[in-house]
């Protein structure tokens, strides 16, 4: 009887990991910014160049801070969601248009409809290696402390929004 | 015609040789310690190819981002140091070794000793399953008489000349 029991025990412990591990996305790389303070910076605003915009000014509130391009198509999936969420009115949400062309941005805005407080341009993507971002869409949640909370790697699903990101909000509002 | 063409052809390859993709620099001593350094790092786009053979845009990004922190004179350290700070111990081909870790270091071995454990089970188990067997007086006598015959050839080997 032994003879089939351990064989079997351990073939379900390889199935049971390749199960987990055939699960997880290599593409998402754990971050180590969260828990961290968001990087500084300064760049011109999109619409306004002449004007800049920096993390520090949003000392006090929790915010999403959205990097977006036009070149970048998974942004169209995620991008109703943003627009809905901005209709809501419940947390500010700031993009970066991540290695664009000014123009190219704001014609994607135009198309798709603008869903941002305010937007920064991120042309030679110098902001972005800062905050780690490798792979377009990226949304940081940032805490009152302006401290990074959540970092999504990749488009922001209903379900990821739903079941993460709005009850990390109101805790954080909380707060 | 036809046979000069084959040959240019054949040629090609000596003309386009694929070399690490390097960008632009002015100064050779700090390309070649850049790269050195990019050669140990993982490019996060493309995942399998190291920064300094990667052709996507992020990886032309980081090499410049490198570069110029060579430039104002930090270390190789501190600039690991730095990329680890902003995308995690992913960059790195040589992975620390901490807690979460440890699997990764010690796994193979872990498994290699379960394997080599599990071999000398089994064969102290199938040594114990097979018994000496003893044999008896006149099996012996026979096993002998038959090893006699066939080893009796052997002892007066034929006279081949004849």
């Amino acid at each position: 009887m032994m003879r089939f029991i351990l064989p079997f025990v351990v073939f379900m412990i390889m199935a049971a990991f390749m199960y987990v591990g055939l699960g997880l996305n290599p593409r998402e790389v754990p971050s180590p910014l969260v828990g961290k303070a968001a990087p500084a910076f300064t760049l011109p605003q999109l619409h306004e160049p002449s004007k800049q915009f920096s993390p520090q000014d949003m000392k006090g509130k929790v915010w999403l801070f959205n990097v977006w391009a036009s070149w970048c198509t998974a942004c169209e999936g995620e991008h109703p969601l943003f627009m809905e969420l901005s209709r809501k009115n419940i947390v500010p949400i700031y993009g970066m248009d991540y290695k664009d062309k000014r123009e190219n941005g704001e014609a994607w805005l135009r198309k798709h409809g603008n869903p941002y407080t305010l937007v920064v341009s991120d042309i030679e993507g110098r902001v972005g290696i800062d905050y780690g971002v490798y792979g377009v869409p990226e949304t940081y949640l940032i805490d009152k402390q302006g401290i990074i909370r959540h970092k999504q790697i990749g488009a922001v699903t209903p379900e990821i929004l739903d079941e993460t990101i709005l009850p990390l909000i109101k805790e954080l509002q909380a707060k | 015609m036809k046979y000069l063409l084959i040959l240019l052809v054949c040629l090609l390859p000596v003309f386009s040789h694929a070399g690490e993709a390097t960008d632009m620099a002015a100064d050779p001593v700090l390309e070649k310690r850049m790269i050195g350094l990019a050669e140990n790092l993982r490019c996060l786009v493309c995942q399998n190819e190291s920064l300094a053979s990667s052709h996507s845009e992020l990886a032309e990004d980081l090499r410049r981002e490198v570069r110029e922190q060579m430039q104002k004179g930090l270390s190789d350290q501190e600039i690991i140091d730095y990329l680890v700070s902003r995308y995690g111990d992913f960059v790195l081909y040589d992975p620390p070794l901490k807690k979460s870790t440890l699997i990764l270091w010690f796994g193979p071995f872990a498994l290699l000793l379960a394997g080599a454990g599990m071999l000398v089970y089994q064969l102290r188990k199938r040594k114990s399953r097979i018994p000496e067997a003893e044999l008896s007086a006149e099996d012996a006598q026979r096993a002998a008489s038959l090893l006699d015959e066939t080893a009796e050839p052997s002892n007066q080997p034929k006279d081949n000349r004849a």
